[in-house]
């Protein structure tokens, strides 16, 4: 067998062997690697910084995996030398070992410009695992970054660094952000989209120095200037690493040069990967390794003829929001380049294609960057375009969504991460009968790198596979085109807390009266009510906390919880209504009184005057509890609905839900409250009690669901609160309960509230109560209005001609 | 010999309106509902074309306000109606102007002597056309009543 020692356990060199290991079974392979990690995919490192992977999900190959290839893996050694006579690599742990064949995957090193005091405690890089897990430590609420770089890492760090609390100021030294991957209109839309997203951006700065006393506390820049900060991040570009093939006397340029074969200077010695250079070029991206690994297993294996003939680079923001895709040639003012480019400000949309001889050369693409593989694919295969003049930038839509894949070429490959082909896919799915997306994943690996072919893959799948079954995800809106559950983890996971950012970034910066409501529900009940509430977004109803009715007064319902009241509270009624002149006073179907036709001036007078919380009539929001007298005075009572109703009532009052929620408490089996037709009801009978869900008797009449039977008054409270918070987290907004249980069925309700893991229900408790903490009564605002014109009419300056 | 003449009334402080709410006020006997879009402001008649909502009290998006009362959508620069196409019914559309954060807005006053002429009336001296189909009563709770389901096309008042 021969001997195969590969120095760098990175993304390429691993994948190369993951090739050879195709090709032949003739090597004994060796994989040194610097790092103490498994091979991880590194692009994803800015994902695990923000939170959306953690570093599990980034492994590529497992500890199994080099086991089961009999491959000996060295982690945490430095090769320190090469000695190319004796065909040996000697480690930083003394240890020296013989090779037949040599592969330099040493990927490269993030490049550090020449700025004073970059030794300084508190100043980090991003390249590595464990730069990452130092950046986590480090991040914290309110803490202030600097991130000098914005190109693609630096400003993946900083949302990154953003996401987890941070302050973040990003600092460039050009005058456009990404200016390798973008010209100056589209680095500006780039720029607007960060900003959006609340990373501040200065371009043009220059950072001579670290401030501080050993320990950053800031930058200055070349113009005397200083920004303040409590770290400082340097993504300002890489270097490969050069020395070990220096040492070895390997030919070397920026990079280690290598041949079409991907070989080096030296016969037995290849390169691939970062630290390589290729006719006079370095890629610093993805694509590329992958393919020079693909060239240099079959040079290794004696399958020579296959040569590289270099990639056209194309790169991909991979911030969640914000798309950002660009390949090839932009530049307009090369001689021959044709621009075609279509921008929409509002949508923050902006495209360029550079074409030459009516060949794709280039193409920017921010905001929008579905059509980036059918760009990729016209680049690469240099597509004759003349037909396609006409839909350059708009396709004409297709009837049938399997024809734009099966348009592409079997070669195409659809996965750059991992290098995985059309081809391969329909292949796999054909051969292993594959319906799923997941299996598709787990088979090929397709799409579990920056996952930007999910789309695509998805769509081989509906084409290939007649029976593939797509999950119904109904987009909230069209100003904001995902499904409130993608919505929902876009919310959490991007630490959005307006409604104005959401629609900035994920939507369409508009929003509409159906969209704007749910996404304020939405955000209040993500954050627990600690979310930036903005009453633009809100219906009339919650902004001045009473009911508008057709003739534009308002209602005004006091909570009277139970539905129980006193004289006091309804001569304070009868005095109010009087002094207002309240048209109607109406008894509701809830045991409760309405005052309606009042003035929207008057609410906060009526208030005070009445001294009773509000009774969120107006709201998708806890209505009331309604009760039956109980034990207290009926003869038939076995429990004690009355107090029980003001508890239940008092627990959950003052929350918003998706809809309206109603309930009610009996006690006893012959239902008086009607209990059975509440979203909540709780059933009192002899010892127990039953909590029932998911009953409506309005538009819909339905019987609720038996949740459980519980003996103490308690634990009834107690099932009722996990149905509650369950329903606030997982229903679409406007969904009743009695949709909503029905859509998952009574027994899946059962087995995320009642029936789950006790973590789980101490996390919907948990949330609960801190929504719950921070709820307060709406009514209060009467005395501190959120605006001096909420209630208040304006009167004009200046009024009769 | 026309019975109207347009006059400028300064209204009120900028930031009495929040950013993306309207507010309502009266002017020279008319309610008014004035937004705030965030880079300017416009005004409106405060009253729904369709059956007489508080317009200041919608959501705005963009130009567009939504009815609290039946979310008819309508466009604040044109008037135009956004989700019934085929309706004919618009806003009636005032001019606004800033000077020193203070909000003003032209509004058409009636000389005392003479009665406001109903019909369609066109200011060709404005880009912005406003039709009043006919003068609508000014926004009053009491005198309203809304049965016949005719009376929302009929342009009567409601």
């Amino acid at each position: 067998m021969e001997r195969l020692a590969v120095v760098g356990n990175g993304m390429a060199g691993t994948a190369c062997v993951e090739q050879i290991l195709k090709h032949s079974s003739r090597f004994d392979i060796t994989i040194f690697g610097e790092e103490t990690h498994v091979n991880y995919n590194r692009i994803l490192l800015s994902a695990v910084l923000a939170g959306e992977k953690s570093e599990d999900e980034i492994v590529l190959n497992s500890l199994d995996w080099y086991q089961q290839n009999n491959i000996c893996l060295r982690l945490a050694v430095r090769i320190v030398d090469v000695d190319t006579k004796a065909k040996t690599i000697t480690g930083d742990d003394g240890s020296v070992t013989p090779f037949d064949k040599l592969l330099l995957a040493t990927g490269s090193s993030p490049l550090i410009p020449p700025i004073q005091g970059v030794d300084k405690q508190g100043v980090y890089v991003f390249r590595n695992l464990g730069d990452t897990r130092a950046l986590l430590d480090r991040a914290h609420e309110g803490a202030r970054a600097i991130v000098i770089g914005g190109g693609l890492l630096g400003l993946e760090a900083a949302r990154g660094l953003q996401v987890q609390g941070c302050d973040v100021t990003v600092v460039h030294l050009m005058d456009t952000l990404m200016e390798r991957q973008l010209d100056s209109v589209g680095g500006g839309y780039l720029k607007a989209k960060m900003e959006c997203l609340g990373v501040k951006v200065l371009l043009s700065h220059n950072t001579a120095a670290i401030l501080g006393e050993g320990k950053a506390e800031g930058v200055r820049f070349q113009d005397g200037t200083e920004l303040p900060g409590d770290f400082v991040v340097i993504a300002a570009g890489i270097r490969p690493n050069v020395a070990l093939a220096k040492k070895a006397g390997l030919h070397v340029n920026r990079g280690i040069v290598v041949n079409d074969q991907m070989v080096t200077s030296h016969p037995d010695i290849f390169a691939v990967g970062e630290c390589v250079e290729h006719n006079g070029i370095c890629y610093g991206l993805v694509a590329p390794l992958i393919e020079q690994g693909k060239i240099l297993a079959a040079t290794i294996t004696g399958n020579t003829g296959q040569s590289y003939q270099g990639t056209v680079p194309a790169a991909k923001l991979k911030i969640m929001g914000v798309d950002v895709f660009s390949a090839g040639d932009f530049n307009e003012k090369t001689p021959g380049n044709d621009v075609v480019r279509f921008e929409d400000p509002a949508l923050g949309i902006y495209k360029k294609l550079t074409l030459r001889d009516n060949r794709l050369v280039g193409v920017i693409l921010v905001g929008e960057t579905t059509d980036s593989h059918r760009y990729m694919d016209w680049l690469q295969n240099k597509t004759d375009l003349r037909e396609h003049r006409r839909q350059l930038l708009f396709p004409e839509p297709v009837a049938d969504p399997g024809f734009d894949v099966a348009q592409l070429p079997g070669s195409h490959v659809v996965c750059g991460c991992h290098g995985v082909s059309k081809d391969t896919i329909v292949q796999t799915i054909r051969d292993r009968g594959l319906t799923m997306l997941s299996q598709l994943k787990e088979c090929t690996r397709a799409s579990t790198g920056c996952g930007s072919c999910t789309s695509l893959c998805h769509n081989l799948l509906r084409a290939v596979v007649p029976q593939f079954q797509e999950e119904e995800k109904k987009a909230l809106c069209k100003c904001v085109p995902h499904s409130e559950q993608q919505l929902r983890e876009i919310v959490r996971s991007q630490r959005l807390r307006s409604v104005q950012q959401i629609l900035d970034v994920y939507g369409n910066g508009v929003g509409c009266e159906v969209c704007k409501p749910a996404l304020s529900y939405m955000l209040d009940v993500v954050w627990c009510g600690g979310h930036d509430e903005d009453r633009s977004a809100r219906f009339i109803n919650d902004r001045v906390h009473a009911n508008i009715q057709r003739d534009g007064t308002f209602s005004v319902v006091p909570r009277i919880r139970g539905g129980v009241t006193s004289p006091q509270e309804l001569r304070r009624i009868a005095e109010v209504a009087e002094k207002y002149s309240v048209r109607m006073v109406k008894i509701t179907g809830s045991q409760r009184i309405d005052l309606l036709g009042v003035q929207k001036c008057d609410l906060p007078l009526i208030w005070a005057d009445l001294g009773m919380p509000s009774g969120q009539a107006y709201s998708k929001g806890v209505r009331m509890v309604k009760t039956c007298v109980g034990t207290d005075f009926c003869r038939f009572g076995v429990q004690d609905s009355i107090a029980t109703g003001v508890e239940l009532e008092r627990r959950f009052e003052n929350l918003f839900t998706p809809h309206k929620l109603k309930m009610g408490v009996v006690g006893c089996p012959r239902n008086c409250a009607e209990a059975t037709v509440k979203d909540i009801g709780l059933v009192g009978q002899e010892g127990s009690w039953q909590v029932v869900v998911g009953g409506a008797a309005g538009k819909n009449v339905r019987k609720a669901d038996l949740l459980i039977t519980v003996e103490s008054t308690e634990a009834a409270l107690q099932a009722a609160a996990l149905f509650f918070q369950f329903y606030r987290e997982n229903a679409n907004y406007l969904e009743r309960t009695y949709d909503f249980v029905e859509r998952l069925g009574i027994e899946r309700v059962r087995r995320e509230t009642i029936y789950a893991p006790l973590a789980v229900q101490q996390g919907l408790r948990d949330r609960l109560r801190k929504s719950k903490w921070i709820s307060r009564d709406a009514w209060l605002e009467g005395d501190e209005p959120r605006h001096p014109t909420q209630f208040v009419q304006i009167q004009p300056l200046e009024n009769q001609p | 010999m026309s019975a109207t003449e347009k006059r400028w009334f300064r209204v009120t402080h900028c930031e009495n309106i929040p950013v993306r709410e309207g507010r309502k006020v009266e002017l020279a006997s008319r309610q008014i509902a004035i937004f705030n879009l965030g880079d300017r402001f416009l005004a409106v008649e405060n009253l729904c074309p369709h059956r007489g909502g508080p317009l200041a009290d919608g959501i705005v998006s963009g130009t567009t306000i939504a009815c609290p009362l039946h979310a008819r959508k309508f466009d604040l620069i044109q008037g135009n109606s956004m989700n019934h196409p085929e309706s004919s019914q618009c806003l009636v559309i005032f001019p606004v102007r800033v000077e020193d954060g203070i909000i003003s807005v032209e509004i058409p006053v009636d000389t005392p002597a003479e009665e406001p002429s109903p019909g369609v009336r066109e200011h060709r001296d404005r880009p912005l056309r406003w039709v009043q189909r006919k003068p609508l009563s000014p926004y009053n709770a009491d005198e309203r009543r809304i049965d016949s389901p005719n009376s929302s096309t009929s342009g009567t008042p409601l």
